[in-house]
C-alpha cells in the first residue's frame, strides 16, 4: 500500500494554513513585540502605524473581551503584555493590515518607550534567587547516602546541554473568521486543537462550543507547536472578532525563531557511584531545567526528565532533583523527546567520565548496567517485556562490535590529522503522557452510502505518518479496498476535548479508538448481513476483500451492497468510540506509580571522523537495532528513527542556539541556526527491526516510535569525544552540548600559548 | 510587461517588477506547491527551474524564487511543481513515495524540483551528483536517508545511457511533453523582449540586481516599488577569457559559470571542489561574482579567493574605466572605493606561473550551505625551493574581506619549514581583529586561522613539513 499523504505531498498538493483558500476580505496581521528582555512598558504609542496606507487596527491587550491568559499548566503567560515585558519578543500588539507588507509596515511604526529591569538568563543564577516555576521534585529510589560506602569509584561532574530550535519547515500560523452568532473558526497549524479552542474561548470570553478549531495538517511539529501553536491562533480569532473579518497571521520565519520557545537547556550536576565490577551502585543527579518566561509545558517536560534519569539501566539507588527556573528568554516548550533526551545526556555523560577514570570503555559499564525484566526504575514501575540486552547485544554481533574499535584503533594509528571515534547508545523510553488523563482518544468514523469511508480522530497529521497509520487500521479493520477510507481533517467539532498529539501517543490512542468505532459499526454490519443471507449467527459473519463470508464460506454479497442494505434498515453507519489505556497511574505526591503503558528499546552504534586540524568532523555511520513491536507501516516507522537519529545528532554538534549579553537571539535565521542538511547527515544509517516483539499494549502489536529514535543521536557526541581524545590523550573532558566545531577546536588546542589572542 | 512561460502558460504581467518570484507565483497564480521557508535561499521549499534559451536551446538551472525578481524571468521559462506534475507520479515522485523521502510535505516539492531539475541540466547521470543536486534543499523530518534512496532509485532508470534528453525524460515520464514545445514558444517569447529594461548600456540612478542573492535576503520588502535594472544577462558584463595572460571574468558571471569554466579548470583544478562549498547549487547559479565583491562581506568566498589570487577589478560607468586592486577595494566595513554610478565591469588575475600553487579552506558550522567562520586563500610561487612570491587572505576575522600583508612580507624569500609556516600562522593571526558572534568567538577565529594558515601547507607541501612538530 502506498502512502497516501506521500502522494500529495510529492505533488506539491498536500494543503498547510498558507495554501488553504481563503474567505473574501482576508487582512493580514504582524506581531509587534518587545525588544528587550524585562523591563516596564513606559509608552506604547500606534497613532503612526494607524496612519500606514492599508494598516486597519492595532490590537493590544485592551481589546480583549475576555482574560488576557493563555497559560496552560499554569495561568502565567498573557497573550499581549500589559505592564511588564518579559522577554525578547514578548509579543505586545497586533498590527492588522489589507495585506502583509503593510501590516509590517505598520509595526515598524510603533512606539514604544520601555523601562529596562534586571534580567536572568541562566538558570543556576534563577534558581539561586528562588525564580522556579514550580517546587523542585525529587525522583528517588533506595538510600544513595548509605550506597556510597559501598562504591569503589565515585565520580563527579557537571553537564550541560544546549536549546534546540525545532525549525519545522512549515512556520507558525493561523487564520481565523467570524461565524454566524457570535462564533469562530480557526484554521490553525496546532498540535492541539482544543487548546487553540479553549483558550481562544477564554480570551474572546464565550463558550468553547463558539469556536471551532480545523487542522488539516502541519509541516511539522517535533512539540514546537503542542503548546505554542495557540497565541497566534488566538490572536487571529482576536481580532477576526474585533473587525469581523477574516484574518490571517503567518510569522516570518525570523519572528516564528525568535518569538517561540525551544527545547530547554540544561545545566546538570551528577554523582555516580560504580564497584570495580563497572556495576553502578548510586546516582544522584540535579537537573537546572531552562524554563524562559513562563510555565509553559515545563512542568512536565521537567517531570519526563525525571523518569528517564536512569535511560535504559538499572540503579539500586537513585536520587534525582530536578529544578524548573524562571528565566527572561521566551517559555521554552515541548521537543522531541520531551526532557529524556536532557536526563540521558547527564546519564551518558556520568557513565563516560567514570570509564575515563576506571580506565575503562564506557560500553563496559553500559552493559553491565542494562536493565533486565522485572527491574525497578526509581518511579517504581517495574520492566515488562524488557529488550534493553537483547538490543545491545543484537546491535554488537550484527555489526561486529571489536571489529569496528580495532579498525577504528588501526585508523587511529596510522593517521596523525584524522581520528575515528565510536559511540554506543542504548535508549529506553517511556510511552504513555506522564499527566495520565491526557491518555485519552476519541474517534468518529462514518460509512457512506456509496461504500466510502471517513475517519475523524484527534490525531494531527504532522508528518509522523498517523494518517496512513489510522487509514491502513480501518482499512484493515473493515477489511475494504485503502482507497475507500478518508482520514479527515483533526476538527473540535468532529472530535471534541483532545489530547495534544505528543508523547509519540497518536498512532496509539487514537489507533485503539478507531479500532473501537470500527469494531461497532462492524457489529452491526454482521447482523445486517446475517439478516440479507438469512442467516443465523452474525457471530460467523467475516469480512474479507469487501466480500462477505459465512462461516469460512464466501457468499455473494459484498462490502457496497452491504453498506446500502445497512442504510435502507435504518442501521447507524456512524459510531464514535473512545479509548483511554488501562492500568496507568502516577502519585505525584509520591512520585510513584505506574505511569507508562510499555517502554520502547533499541541501541545505536554511532562512528565519526574527526579533521584534527581544522576541528570539523562527519558523522559516518548509525547502525540501530530498534523495538518496533509489530510495526504497523514500516516505511513510516524507519522514517521516523532515520529522521530523529539526525535531529538527534543536530542537537549535540552543529545546532547552537546562543543569545547575546542583553538576551536577543543571535541565531534567528537559517542562516546562523544550522541544521544537518543532506551532506551533514550520516551517509550510512541502518535501521534493524527486532524481530518477534509483538507489543500486548499498543494497536495490532505496534510500539510508538516518534520520540525514542532522537535520543541515540546523543551517541555522535560520544563518538567525536573519543576521537578527540584519541589525538590528545590527556585533553579535559568537558561535557557541554552541542559539540560545535569551534568547541572541538578550542578543546584541541587549549594549550598553545604563543597564540596571539589580544582580541579576545 | 513582461512575458514569459510558467509551466505549461504564458504569463504576460503588469505586477512590479521587484516583486520575488516566489509571491508572484504563490499569490498572483495561486500556485501553492512552492512554499516560503525561511526568504534567505537557506531552505530550498522554494525551488524552481528557470529555463532561457541559448542558442535556440533552453537551458535550465535550478534558483530559489524567495530571491529572485520577478523581472529577471522577462522571456524565460518558469517550472514549479505543478509543471513537473503529471497524471501519475513522476519516477521522482514515486522513488521519494516508496523509500520514505517525504514526511510533513513542506520541503518535499523543493526536494522534486531540484531533482528533477538534476536529470534536466545533466546529461550524464550518476547517484552521487543526483543528491548533491538537493544540497540546497532542507528537510527537518526525514534524515535524508529515504531522500537519498529515492535519489539512487530514480537515477538507475538511466543505468548505461551516456547522454539523456528532454525527449528521454518525457518518455520516460520524469517531464510532460509541453517540455518539448518549450524552445519554439521562447523563441517567440523572446521577439516581445523589451530591451531597455535588460539590455544593453548601463542606466541611470536605478537600482541594479544581478543575482539578487544577498539584496533580496537583505531588504525584498524596499526593492518592490524600486526602478530596478538587471544584469544578470547583460552579455557584456559575462563570460571568463584570456586576455594578455590575464584571466578576466565578467562582474556577472555567475559562481556555476566559474565552477565550469574549462579555463578555470584548467587552471585550478581544485576550484570546483572548492566552490561546492559556497552557498547551494541554487544559490550558486544565481549569485555573481560582482555581487559577491560589491556585497563586501568579511566572510564572501569568491572575495577571498580573488584576494589571494591578488585580481584587479576593472570598473566602469559607461564612459570611463578605471582599475583597481581588489586588496585596495575595501576601505572598511561595507565601504568601497567605488564612486555610486561604477559597477565591476570584470575582475582579472595573472594565469598562475609554472611551479605555482593555490590552495582554499573553509570552516563553518556546518560544512555545506553555510556561511564560514574563517575561510582563506593562499596562491604561492616556488623557486628553487624558495617563496617567490606569495598572497594570502583571511575572511571573517575583520570588517572587510582581509589580505594578509604583513604575513606575505615574512614569507617572501623564505624557505618552506616548519618553522617557517609556525611563524607566519603566528603573524597572521597579528593581523587581524575578529569579532566573538554567531559565526564563532573572536578567541576561536584567531585560533581557526591560524589552523587554516597551517592547512594550507600541509595540503600544499606535506612532504617538506613534520606535521608532528606543527600540531
Amino acid at each position: 500500500m502506498k502512502n497516501f499523504d506521500a502522494i500529495k505531498h510529492v505533488r506539491g498538493e498536500s494543503q498547510f494554513v498558507d495554501d488553504i483558500l481563503v474567505p473574501q476580505g482576508l487582512l493580514y496581521g504582524y506581531v509587534f513585540y518587545s525588544t528587550i528582555a524585562h523591563g516596564k512598558i513606559k509608552k506604547l504609542d500606534y497613532s503612526n502605524a494607524l496612519k500606514i496606507d492599508g494598516v486597519i487596527d492595532v490590537i493590544t491587550a485592551k481589546d480583549i473581551p475576555g482574560e488576557n491568559q493563555i497559560g496552560g499548566i499554569i495561568q502565567d503567560e498573557n497573550l499581549f503584555a500589559e505592564e511588564t515585558v518579559h522577554f525578547v519578543g514578548h509579543p505586545i500588539a497586533l498590527v492588522v493590515a489589507e495585506n502583509q507588507l503593510q501590516a509590517h509596515a505598520g509595526a515598524r511604526a510603533i512606539e514604544c518607550g520601555f523601562e529596562k529591569l534586571p534580567a536572568i538568563f541562566d538558570p543556576r543564577e534563577a534558581f539561586e534567587k528562588g525564580e522556579v516555576i514550580v517546587p523542585p521534585r525529587i525522583f528517588s529510589l533506595g538510600d544513595v547516602n548509605k550506597a556510597w560506602k559501598e562504591c569503589d569509584y565515585i565520580v563527579e561532574g557537571k553537564v550541560e546541554s544546549g536549546g534546540q530550535e525545532h525549525l519545522y519547515l512549515e512556520v507558525q500560523g493561523s487564520f481565523a473568521y467570524p461565524t454566524e452568532g457570535n462564533g469562530i473558526k480557526i484554521i490553525s497549524a496546532t498540535q492541539n486543537p482544543t487548546a487553540v479552542q479553549r483558550t481562544s474561548a477564554r480570551v474572546l470570553g464565550i463558550p468553547m462550543h463558539k469556536v471551532e478549531v480545523d487542522v488539516v495538517r502541519l509541516g511539522g511539529g517535533f512539540g514546537g507547536k503542542e503548546d505554542q501553536a495557540t497565541a497566534w491562533a488566538v490572536m487571529t480569532a482576536l481580532a477576526a472578532k474585533k473587525l469581523n473579518r477574516p484574518i490571517k497571521l503567518i510569522l516570518p520565519r525570523q519572528e516564528d525563531i525568535r518569538l517561540t520557545g525551544k527545547r530547554h537547556s540544561y545545566s546538570s550536576d551528577f554523582k555516580i557511584g560504580l564497584k570495580s565490577s563497572g556495576k553502578i551502585i548510586s546516582y544522584e543527579v540535579t537537573f537546572y531545567q531552562n524554563g524562559g518566561a513562563a510555565a509553559d509545558l515545563s512542568p512536565a517536560i521537567l517531570e519526563r526528565t525525571l523518569f528517564h534519569t536512569t535511560n535504559s539501566y538499572y540503579i539500586p539507588n537513585v536520587r534525582a532533583t530536578g529544578i524548573s527556573c524562571r528565566t527572561n528568554l521566551p517559555s521554552n516548550t515541548a521537543f522531541r523527546g520531551f526532557g529524556g533526551p536532557q536526563a540521558m545526556f547527564v546519564m551518558e555523560s556520568a557513565i563516560y567520565k567514570a570509564a575515563q577514570v576506571m580506565g575503562v570503555d564506557p560500553s563496559f559499564i553500559q552493559k553491565k548496567n542494562l536493565l533486565k525484566e522485572g527491574d525497578e526504575f526509581p518511579y517504581g514501575q517495574k520492566t515488562k517485556n524488557c529488550r534493553a540486552v537483547r538490543c545491545y547485544e543484537e546491535v554488537e554481533s550484527r555489526y561486529r562490535i571489536s571489529e569496528i574499535k580495532k579498525s577504528i584503533d588501526e585508523f587511529n594509528q596510522t593517521n596523525r590529522l584524522y581520528k575515528k571515534g565510536v559511540a554506543l547508545m542504548p535508549v529506553c523510553f517511556g510511552i504513555s503522557f506522564t499527566t495520565t488523563f491526557l491518555n485519552q482518544a476519541s474517534a468518529l468514523v462514518h460509512v457512506y452510502t456509496d461504500g466510502s469511508v471517513s475517519i475523524s480522530t484527534a490525531a494531527v497529521e504532522m508528518g509522523q505518518g498517523v494518517n496512513m497509520k489510522l487509514h491502513h487500521i480501518a482499512a484493515k479493520m473493515f477489511s475494504i479496498d485503502p482507497k475507500r477510507v478518508k482520514i479527515d481533517t483533526t476538527n473540535t467539532s468532529r472530535v471534541a476535548n483532545t489530547s495534544p498529539t505528543a508523547a509519540s501517543k497518536g498512532a496509539d490512542l487514537n489507533g485503539y479508538a478507531t479500532i473501537d468505532a470500527c469494531e461497532i459499526i462492524l457489529k452491526r454490519l454482521k447482523k445486517v448481513a446475517a439478516d440479507e443471507l438469512k442467516k443465523e449467527d452474525p457471530s460467523k459473519i467475516e469480512i474479507k476483500n469487501e466480500i462477505i463470508f459465512y462461516d469460512g464460506n464466501k457468499t455473494e454479497l459484498i462490502w457496497q451492497k452491504l453498506i446500502n442494505a445497512a442504510y435502507l434498515k435504518r442501521v447507524s453507519l456512524s459510531a464514535q468510540a473512545h479509548h483511554a489505556t488501562p492500568n496507568i497511574y502516577f502519585d505525584r505526591e509520591k512520585s510513584k506509580g505506574e505511569p507508562f503503558a510499555y517502554h520502547v528499546y533499541g541501541t545505536a552504534i554511532v562512528e565519526a571522523t574527526l579533521d584534527c586540524l581544522r576541528g570539523t568532523y562527519t558523522i559516518d555511520s548509525v547502525k540501530v537495532v530498534h523495538d518496533f513491536g509489530e510495526s504497523l507501516f514500516p516505511i513510516i516507522d524507519k522514517g521516523q528513527a532515520e529522521g530523529g537519529i539526525v535531529q538527534g545528532i543536530g542537537w549535540m554538534t552543529c545546532e547552537e542556539v546562543m543569545h547575546d549579553k542583553e538576551g536577543k537571539l543571535l541565531t534567528d535565521a537559517l542562516s546562523t541556526y544550522k541544521v544537518p542538511d543532506i551532506h551533514f547527515a550520516p551517509k550510512d544509517i541502518q535501521i534493524n527491526f527486532l524481530e518477534d516483539v509483538p507489543n500486548p499494549y499498543g494497536p495490532f502489536k505496534s510500539k510508538a516510535i516518534g520520540e525514542p529514535p532522537f535520543m541515540y543521536g546523543i551517541g555522535a557526541f560520544f563518538a567525536i569525544m573519543n576521537a578527540m581524545r584519541s589525538f590528545r590523550p590527556k585533553m579535559e573532558i568537558e561535557l557541554k552540548a552541542p559539540l560545535t566545531p569551534e568547541r572541538v577546536l578550542l578543546s584541541l588546542y587549549s594549550e598553545i600559548p604563543e597564540l596571539t589572542l589580544q582580541n579576545k | 510587461m513582461i512575458n514569459f512561460i510558467l509551466n505549461n502558460k504564458t504569463i504576460s504581467t503588469d505586477s512590479p517588477l521587484g516583486i520575488t518570484l516566489l509571491d508572484f507565483i504563490r499569490k498572483e497564480e495561486h500556485l501553492t506547491g512552492t512554499k516560503e521557508g525561511c526568504r534567505e535561499g537557506d531552505c530550498g521549499a522554494c525551488t524552481i527551474l528557470i529555463g532561457d534559451l541559448i542558442d535556440n536551446k533552453v537551458k535550465y538551472k535550478s534558483a530559489n524564487s524567495c530571491l529572485m525578481p520577478l523581472g529577471d524571468v522577462d522571456g524565460k521559462h518558469v517550472v514549479t511543481i505543478e509543471g513537473i506534475n503529471q497524471d501519475e507520479l513522476t519516477p521522482v515522485q514515486e522513488a521519494l513515495v516508496d523509500e520514505g523521502g517525504t514526511q510533513c510535505g513542506f520541503c518535499t516539492p523543493g526536494f522534486v524540483v531540484s531533482l528533477t531539475g538534476y536529470f534536466l541540466t545533466h546529461e550524464a547521470i550518476n547517484p552521487i551528483e543526483a543528491i548533491d543536486s538537493m544540497n540546497g534543499n532542507i528537510c527537518r523530518c526525514t534524515g535524508y536517508a529515504g531522500i537519498k534512496r529515492a535519489a539512487i532509485k530514480s537515477t538507475s532508470l538511466f543505468n548505461g545511457l551516456k547522454r539523456i534528453s528532454t525527449e528521454d525524460l518525457v518518455n520516460k515520464k520524469f517531464l510532460p511533453d509541453y517540455f518539448l514545445e518549450i524552445p519554439k514558444r521562447l523563441i517567440e517569447l523572446q521577439k516581445l523582449r523589451d530591451k531597455s529594461k535588460s539590455g544593453n548600456g548601463l542606466p541611470d540612478k536605478r537600482v541594479l540586481v544581478s543575482g539578487g542573492t544577498d539584496l533580496y535576503v537583505q531588504k525584498w520588502e524596499s526593492l518592490i516599488d524600486e526602478d530596478l535594472f538587471f544584469i544578470s544577462d547583460v552579455n557584456e558584463l559575462k563570460g571568463i577569457s584570456i586576455e594578455d595572460n590575464r584571466i578576466k571574468i565578467g562582474g556577472a558571471t555567475t559562481v556555476s559559470e566559474i565552477e565550469n569554466s574549462p579555463i578555470l579548470q584548467q587552471y585550478f583544478p581544485n576550484l570546483k571542489n572548492d566552490l561546492r562549498l559556497f552557498g547551494s547549487i541554487p544559490i550558486r547559479n544565481r549569485a555573481t561574482i560582482g555581487g559577491n565583491i560589491v556585497n563586501a562581506s568579511p566572510i564572501g568566498d569568491l572575495t577571498n579567493i580573488l584576494l589571494a589570487l591578488n585580481s584587479t577589478l576593472h570598473l566602469t560607468n559607461g564612459k570611463s574605466k578605471r582599475e583597481i586592486f581588489l586588496k585596495d577595494f575595501y576601505k572598511g566595513y561595507k565601504t568601497l572605493d567605488k564612486l555610486e554610478d561604477e559597477i565591476i565591469a570584470a575582475v582579472s588575475f595573472r594565469i598562475p606561473r609554472e611551479n605555482s600553487f593555490f590552495n582554499f579552506e573553509k570552516v563553518s558550522k556546518r560544512t555545506y550551505l553555510d556561511i564560514a567562520s574563517v575561510n582563506s586563500s593562499m596562491y604561492l610561487e616556488l623557486s628553487d625551493g624558495i617563496i617567490v612570491e606569495v598572497h594570502i587572505s583571511a575572511g571573517g576575522v575583520a570588517p572587510i574581506p582581509l589580505y594578509l600583508a604583513r604575513t606575505r612580507e615574512f614569507l617572501l624569500n623564505k624557505n618552506i619549514s616548519d618553522e617557517v609556516i609556525s611563524d607566519a600562522a603566528e603573524i597572521a593571526t597579528s593581523e587581524i581583529s575578529p569579532i566573538s558572534d554567531a559565526r564563532g568567538s573572536a578567541e576561536y577565529k584567531t585560533l581557526l586561522l591560524r589552523q587554516l594558515i597551517l592547512a594550507h601547507f600541509i595540503k600544499l607541501f606535506p612532504e617538506l613539513i613534520d606535521i608532528g612538530e606543527l600540531v
